[in-house]
């Protein structure tokens, strides 16, 4: 019998950084997970992995690329052991390095799975066996999200994969369909298309990265084209057949030819979403509520309906970021401190990290649409950009959602290379308010992408040195 | 086609309300401008009609939620070619709106033993956040009328011109930074605007705040019933009102022509469908009185020092309802005759018995009537209706011995009080206002010098 101040339930990007806060705050924590060390989906099967893959798949891209510019490499021979053995490396590094700054914070890591007795107990299945009872005063479940599964697909076949069997390299396949056109298929796809698989996407709406607003997506989509087999739109996947040697896909959608609806691939990738992990064992036993979607329920402040309970991260909603959990974490840790903290973000960013990146943050022009919010739009195109060209990526959309009547920024969307560390500084942008002006008289470095956010501030005004557009008067 | 329904903009300074009826179910075809939910909004319900038309395929809200502006209420099958960009939320690459949960129900200021919270009792928007460790009581929250923490998540970002430090600094204080006005580039709000706000507030006479109740369990039983909107909104409204300094002023006034008139002309008015009542004629000597007395149709503006003097004639009637009291208001009274006034009135009063007015309908008013006469009392001291100055309050009239011409005459006699704020009006004129009136009853060719 154990006790803690603080128990967090599940150590991903959102329960480890709640715990090491939570210690450094002076608490006594416990931190529980499944895994050896701290890190969760993000690290072990999520983030950090496909970032290793993807940067391999980006090389493999540029070194292709090379030929237009006089130097040709040749064919990639991949060992596919060596760069699994580097990916598997990354992840070691990365939760070995949490695992040793728990330790050093004084953290109680318990490998196991816990399950609650009441609003102040846990039972926890130990990893090595066992079980241990853990008293505490405060919790905070951040039990994470798995991948979503589609049960008319649900066939028992090694060839069928989600985001993990995935990231786990089995082989490269010769062909490969890719069932989502979500981030995380689009990501997975590209590094498989980069090794050498003939990839085939089948999204059910009518495009792809649904939510993101379609001029950025159209960009991608057009290099999409060329790096992927084919992608199916308006198109959905009602039946699959493991025939031993290969998949049987039968697909349905307006406009497909007889060939697209009847396909053989090596390999299947399920992409279509994440659910929450919300049936914590024992739940019910607290006054913890559930909602329809499967989200925990929770106030601004991170607070269950039990009092002394808290959920943060992709259990109590979208969007499902690493990032967001990170922040959430804190405010849970400061408001189990009785201070008066809230999760209220103006711009959560949000990055696909395709070739090229598509990112935003704030306010979509989408949304905006959505919303019948009258917005204006300004948008450098990345043609124009000196390192653009000396780089010979003149495939990028820089834009700015602006308010008419005050002129703050309210979103920015890019799509380019490096756009998700371009977003970083809009995030900030619409954080602090700042007007199209403050962009614009924000001394960016020449020759770099960044000048893309000055110059699309100076679109707004009509007078950007590179892109000739003069302003419409305002109505 | 999927499409979702938005709760669209309801009305000014209206953000959210509580869903009395769904008034479609999954499978029915919506028209476009069809009403498809009846909301409880602060002072009146509402049916919100559809934009857009087709079959319902999800209905996300049920009776008793709270929504918000902005917030997805039905999901559609567009029978129109809708925009392609209208997504599903099934993708977690789709950073489509949180859903946001009901706030978690307060601890009830209860012993511990208190049971559940009755299923019913989920905590409203506004209501005050849960129990906290005591080492933050010593917080005073500067807010207008709001509590201290929403408690709601989000739907996504307000977009409040002000940066994270300053919303964290307005938050620790206990300002709502959505209520603060900001003195930047764009309305950029700083952290001298929150001290700013917070001066302001203060030298309003700092924010209405009630003292903790203590434990009324332990006397015996209690039960604990929640506010409605309307009760809490007017409970929040005159606590406002009773911050300006109030004088009542009581006379009476000779209705016995006025009687006399009103049997001669009410089958007139009866034919047009309304009845001339002692109110109707009322609201109309008023509108004489504030062309003679303009600072009785004024605001007071503390922060800019100065008085708004209203040049428009709405003149609202307090109307007693089962759901609470309403004011709807008349407009333009001056332009306005008898019968037009009678069916006007007749016409708001009993929408507002079934909760049917518009929040315009109870806006906009310079001077407003409460005749209780109909009830009984001899005086009282009517509460003025911010941001109005001045409010008239009728009692029962009753027939009284009068001294007439050396004897008692028996005169019918009808009981006045004007409440009014002494900030902008004073003692002599009060008198001389409610002199006005009284006149204008007992001879109405007066009002003609």
């Amino acid at each position: 019998m154990s006790s803690a101040q603080l128990v967090v339930i599940g150590a991903g990007p959102g329960g480890y950084a709640a715990a090491f806060y939570a210690a450094d705050m002076g608490m006594q924590v416990a931190l529980v997970d499944t895994e050896p060390n701290p890190g969760g989906v993000c690290l072990y099967r999520g983030c950090i992995p496909s970032k290793a893959l993807l940067h391999v798949a980006k090389l493999i891209g540029e070194a292709k690329h090379a030929a237009a510019w006089g130097v040709s490499f040749g064919a990639p021979a991949v060992d596919l052991a060596k760069l699994r053995g580097f990916k598997d490396q990354v992840v070691q590094k990365m939760t070995g390095g949490l695992a040793q700054v728990s330790k050093m914070r004084k953290i109680a890591y318990v490998q196991g799975r816990a399950a609650f007795k009441d609003a102040r107990t846990l039972d926890i299945a130990l990893a090595s066996g066992g079980s241990e009872t853990l008293t505490f005063e405060q919790a905070i479940v951040a039990t994470g999200s798995r991948p979503a599964a589609v049960p008319a697909l649900s066939i028992d076949s090694p060839r069928v994969m989600d985001s993990t069997g995935a990231l786990d390299l089995p082989e490269v396949p010769g062909s490969l369909l890719v069932v989502g056109g979500g981030y995380i298929g689009l990501e997975l796809g590209s590094v498989y298309a980069a090794l050498g698989t003939k990839v085939t996407v089948v999204e059910m709406t009518a495009g792809l990265l649904p939510g993101a607003d379609r001029d950025l997506v159209a960009v991608l989509q057009r290099r999409l084209e060329q790096t992927l087999h084919k992608i199916l739109l308006n198109a959905r996947v009602v039946e699959m057949k493991d025939t031993g040697s290969a998949v049987r896909v039968t697909i349905d959608g307006d406009g497909l030819d007889a060939a697209d609806r009847e396909q053989t691939f090596d390999r299947v990738l399920v992409s279509v979403g994440r659910k929450p992990n919300s049936a914590v064992p024992g739940l019910e036993k607290t006054a913890v509520q559930v909602g329809d979607r499967g989200f925990i329920t929770v106030d601004a402040s991170m607070r269950t309906h039990e009092p002394n309970i808290f959920a943060i991260g992709d259990v109590v909603g979208e969007p499902m970021l690493a990032h967001k959990a990170s922040h959430e974490a804190r405010v849970a840790v400061e408001s189990a401190l009785g201070h008066k903290a809230v999760f209220e973000p103006q711009a959560i960013p949000a990055v696909v990290f395709t070739d090229p990146e598509l990112a935003w943050c704030g306010l979509t022009e989408t949304e905006a649409k959505k919303q019948g919010r009258q917005v204006e739009v300004a948008k450098f195109p990345w043609a124009a950009l000196g390192r653009a060209v000396a780089i010979d990526r003149p495939d990028g959309l820089t834009k700015l959602v602006i308010d008419p009547t005050s002129e703050r920024v309210l979103g920015v969307g890019l799509v380019g290379s490096g756009a998700g560390e371009l977003i970083a500084e809009g995030a900030l942008a619409v954080e602090m308010a700042a007007l199209a002006t403050d962009l614009k008289l924000t001394i960016h470095p020449h020759p770099t992408l960044s000048e893309t956010l000055m110059e699309s501030a100076e679109v707004f005004f009509g007078h950007s040195t590179h892109v000739y557009r003069p302003k419409r008067p305002r109505p | 086609m999927p499409v979702e329904f938005r709760l669209p903009e309801l009305g000014e300074n209206v953000e959210k309300g509580d869903v009395v009826r769904v008034l479609v179910n999954v499978g029915d075809v919506v028209a476009q401008d069809q009403p498809v939910l009846e909301l409880e909004t602060d002072k009146a319900t509402i049916e919100v009609p559809s934009s857009v038309a087709g079959r319902v395929t999800e209905v996300r809200v049920k009776p008793g939620d709270k929504v918000k502006v902005g917030q997805a209420v039905l999901a559609l099958d567009a029978d129109t070619g809708a925009a392609a960009e209208t997504a599903p939320p099934a993708q977690a690459a789709n950073a489509a709106a949180v859903d946001a949960p009901p706030a978690p129900a307060p601890a009830p200021a209860q012993p511990a033993a208190a049971a559940a919270p009755p299923p019913q009792a989920v905590a409203p928007a506004d209501e005050a956040e849960p129990a906290r460790p005591a080492a933050r009581a010593s917080v005073v929250d500067i807010m207008s009328a709001r509590p201290a923490a929403p408690a709601e998540r989000p739907e996504g970002p307000t977009l409040v011109p002000a940066a994270p430090s300053v919303r964290r600094y307005a938050r620790e204080l206990g300002v709502d930074i959505a209520q603060v006005s900001g003195s930047g580039p764009g309305g950029r709000i700083g952290q001298q605007d929150v001290r700013q706000h917070v001066r302001e507030v203060f030298a309003n006479g700092g924010p209405a705040r009630a003292a903790a109740l203590p434990d009324l369990g332990k006397w015996g039983e209690i039960e604990i019933v929640p506010m409605s909107n309307i009760r809490r909104k007017t409970a929040e409204h005159l606590s406002i009102g009773w911050q300006a300094p109030h004088v009542t002023q009581h006379d009476k006034a000779d209705m016995t022509a006025l009687e006399t008139f009103r049997k001669h002309f009410g089958p007139r008015v009866e034919k047009a469908g309304a009845k001339l009542t002692v109110t109707v004629a009322l609201v109309k000597i008023v509108a004489a009185a504030l062309d003679r007395f303009p600072q009785f149709a004024s605001s007071v503006d503390m922060a800019r020092q100065s008085i708004v003097l209203r040049k428009y004639r709405h003149v609202g009637v307090a109307v007693d309802t089962p759901n609470g009291l309403l004011v709807p208001v008349i407009r333009d009274v001056n332009h306005k005759g008898l019968i037009e006034i009678a069916v006007e009135l007749t016409d708001l009063a009993q929408r507002a018995q079934q909760k049917k007015l518009g929040l315009d309908e109870m806006s906009g008013g310079v001077f407003s009537v409460s005749n209780l006469g109909g009830l009984g009392g001899t005086a009282f001291t009517p509460l003025v209706n911010h941001p109005e100055v001045a409010i008239l309050g009728v009692s029962r009239g009753s027939i009284e011995p009068v001294w007439q011409d050396g004897q008692f005459v028996p005169r019918q006699m009808m009981p006045l009080s004007l409440s009014y704020d002494h900030r902008v009006i004073d003692g002599a004129d009060a008198v001389r206002f409610l002199r006005f009136i009284v006149e204008a009853i007992e001879q109405p060719l007066s009002m003609l010098l």
